[in-house]
């Protein structure tokens, strides 16, 4: 068995808490055995003793959109390489896309994902399984059969259902179980060739534009069938100010409906593409100024719920291309809380705020015990300087693809300790 | 766009050796020009020009190696570069790549990186995707031509309408210029837009709402949909080509529809000044953008237009790899 942690003259920050204090937490046998607000209770023998003066102690952060490459493209990412990332970045959950090749939409599948992170991660890897067969947007997948070999929830990944029956279909076999839909709208007709925000600046580059209605036509969509349905439903990402206006008018009818949005689209803009940088092709596309602050004011006032990387590992060669020919996706487990604390630093949002969409929230969300430091909560935690500046650097990525929207970036903060269910599972080599 | 301003009117001092030393390593864009460089380019295109037609070769490229890489399919945008690099004396080597026998992307990079290794002094690049030639001219030690990057610019083509219309009026400033049609899809009007734009012109885009990008309000002076609106006291009337598949219900509900709305005739042409030049960049699609009436006309410079190309060629390819050698 593992050595108890104890973890002194921390500031600990829990948002399920509301609780902001400086003390200690004392971690045995993976869990949380105790908190204390000043000095240290006293430790077993044989403790390890963290010293946390000037660091936050926070709940492990809970990343709800992560793809790795495992299985089929191992060269991209695999758990394991994701897991190191995400222990790098302060996340000690992770839950996985099931686009991967094959699609995890059958049983053995979603088995082979735990048995897999169980064996080769410290942190927890939830799976999720597809809505639909192959994520073709077609049949659905066999939920029940899935729930019990321990899908999280059902996501359909990158693609999105097209068919209104369909989804209503899902949402209405997946209420039968309390399940949860994670989907990221986008109507393929009007995305069509777009490959970046429809506006003034993708007409000055020559790239052909995704308009915003691509993406609030069908979230109003499926937030309808959420209301009809009562199915727990989860907007994976939106990006638009009218997507915000519209999942505010929604949640107030339902509290079944939850928002999350990437930090990519919480950081930074349309024009940070410059000169066809192909790191910041995503989906949804980085959108203009006025949308980005919508995002962050919707943050602020909680209707999007959840901060996630939307981690994509894509490889240089898919990346070295045209803009409109470059493949989409950008890495992010790593970078996460630095990029979310420029929000914080930023006067933007609050430490609590953004500290709660990437913990307590998902794990309300996805019905987790951790996401808390709470006394028998799981051991997940991170410890992070608010302060520390530090660069981004290509060569101390972790992560097995290198395309990060923050290359070069400058940060404020950085992950020193992650502590995944009990265990040290990352720990910053600079000197502190 | 940096602080220098253009000229008041036309400053044609058109003495070989006159000129500005060109500060770019590669031609990517108008939109890395400032209103002087414009200028100096147009002069030294108009200095070529009585060299062009005396079929004569000024040697200023002797010894230099020019590669046409064109992905895109286009006869007469290649053979003006040939021509040009020709009659500086440069030797042209055509490379055929057709789209189909290269994978997208990193066929690119490694073509750049082959063509490279074989030291040439200028690669001319067309390619289908926006940002292509920039990317290829980050990877290669030469000077690089952009002739046409997706729908994103085609510089020689702006220069080439420029050098015709400062022909016909004597300058470019203060005139307003109608581009006409396919707007959303075009490189030649993004760069004719910025050129003119840079230079003090008044523009207008003229087209139905399906061809018109979104902000393009802010790349032209103004936005028209009707024909004869947008062509009322115009100096310059510049039609697009209309691809073909365009027409086929998309964006608009078929070629005679769009012919009898934005298809240049007589009748709307009278709207436009009586002595209003009409421009195609070519090839033209007649009786679908343009009544050969009208393209065969004594008000069309079409022609013209493809003398000039050759001109602005030179200048360009004589701007970048002429004379000394520039710093790197």
């Amino acid at each position: 068995m593992n050595k108890p942690i104890l973890i002194q003259n921390a500031r600990v920050v829990d948002p399920a808490s509301n609780a902001d204090f400086s003390g200690a937490i004392l971690i045995e046998k993976g869990v949380i055995a105790d908190i204390a607000k000043g000095n240290a209770p006293g430790a077993p023998e044989q403790s390890e003793i963290i010293d946390a003066k000037g660091l936050v102690a926070a709940p492990g952060l809970i990343d709800m959109r992560v793809f790795t490459g495992e299985p089929g493209h191992e060269y991209r990412e695999t758990i394991k390489s994701a897991g190191e990332a995400a222990a790098a970045g302060g996340v000690t959950t992770i839950l996985v896309m099931p686009d991967t090749q094959p699609v995890i939409d059958d049983g053995a599948l979603v088995e082979f994902i735990a048995r897999n992170a169980e064996a080769n991660t410290p942190i927890t890897v939830l799976p999720s399984a597809a809505i639909t067969k192959g994520t073709e947007g077609r049949e659905l997948t066999e939920f029940g059969l899935l729930l019990e070999a321990g899908a999280a929830c059902f996501a359909e990944g990158r693609k999105s259902i097209q068919s209104a029956a369909v989804m209503r279909a899902a949402m209405t076999y997946a209420s039968n179980f309390d399940a949860l839909i994670v989907h990221q709208p986008s109507e393929a007709s009007l995305v069509s060739d777009g490959v970046m925000n429809a506006g003034p600046f993708a007409t000055f580059r020559g790239l052909k534009g995704i308009p915003l209605e691509a993406e609030t036509i069908p979230l109003d969509r499926d937030l309808q069938l959420a209301l009809l349905t009562g199915a727990r439903y989860h907007a994976a990402q939106i990006s638009t100010a009218r997507a915000a206006e519209l999942a505010a008018f929604y949640k107030a009818r339902s509290a079944n409906i939850s928002v999350g949005a990437s930090i990519n689209n919480l950081c930074l803009n349309e024009n940070d593409i410059g000169s066809y940088r192909t790191y910041f092709k995503l989906s949804p596309p980085l959108r203009h100024e006025d949308d980005r602050q919508a995002m962050v004011e919707a943050l602020r006032n909680g209707v999007i719920d959840v901060i996630h990387s939307d981690h994509d590992p894509q490889d240089t060669e898919g990346k070295r291309q045209p803009f409109a020919d470059a493949a989409t996706g950008a890495i992010g487990l790593e970078t996460l809380l630095a990029a979310a604390l420029r929000l914080v630093h930023s006067s933007d949002a609050n430490l609590m705020t953004v500290l709660r969409a990437m913990t307590a929230r998902p794990a309300e969300i996805l019905g987790l015990e951790s996401g808390r430091i709470a006394k028998g909560a799981p051991a997940d935690i991170c410890l992070f300087d608010m302060d520390y500046p530090w660069v981004v650097e290509e060569a101390t990525i972790r992560s097995r693809s290198r395309n990060t929207t923050f290359e070069n970036a400058r940060m404020t903060g950085k992950v020193t300790t992650t502590i995944a269910k009990g265990k040290v599972a990352f720990r910053e080599g600079h000197a502190r | 766009m940096a602080g220098r301003q253009p000229e008041p009117s036309d400053t044609r001092t058109g003495t070989p050796g006159s000129f500005l030393p060109f500060r770019h390593r590669h031609l990517l864009g108008i939109a890395q020009l400032d209103p002087v460089e414009i200028v100096d380019l147009l002069d030294r295109a108009e200095a070529m020009i009585p060299i062009s037609r005396q079929r004569k070769a000024l040697p200023t490229l002797l010894g230099k190696t020019q590669i046409n890489l064109f992905f895109e399919n286009s006869t007469r945008t290649q053979a003006s570069f040939e021509i040009a690099g020709k009659r500086l004396g440069a030797t042209v080597m055509n490379m055929a790549v057709r789209t189909s026998s290269l994978a997208k992307g990193e066929t690119l990079i490694d073509t750049a990186a082959t063509l490279n290794a074989m030291q040439p002094d200028a690669i001319v690049v067309r390619h289908g995707s926006s940002g292509a030639v920039e990317l290829l001219s980050q990877k290669v030690e030469c000077a690089v031509i952009n002739a046409g990057d997706g729908a994103h610019e085609h510089p020689t083509q702006a220069l080439l309408d420029a050098l015709t219309i400062r022909r016909h009026f004597g300058r470019l400033n203060g005139l307003t210029v109608a581009i006409c049609g396919d707007i959303a899809n075009s490189r030649v009007a993004r760069s004719n837009l910025i050129l003119l734009g840079a230079m003090q012109a008044r523009t207008r885009v003229i087209a139905p709402k399906s061809l018109l990008p979104r902000g393009v309000e802010q790349m032209a002076s103004e936005v028209f949909t009707d024909m004869r609106e947008g062509l009322e006291g115009v100096d310059v009337v510049m039609m697009l080509r209309l691809q073909n598949e365009r027409a086929s219900g998309k964006l608009i509900p078929s070629v005679r529809e769009f012919y009898r709305f934005y298809g240049l005739d007589a009748e709307k042409l009278s709207h436009a000044n009586k002595d209003a030049l009409v421009m195609h960049p070519g090839p033209m699609n007649r009786g679908v953008e343009i009544d050969p009436a009208i393209a065969d006309g004594p008000q069309s410079v079409i022609t013209e237009q493809v003398e000039m190309g050759v001109a602005v060629r030179m200048a360009v390819l004589d701007a970048l790899l002429g004379g000394e050698t520039r710093d790197e």
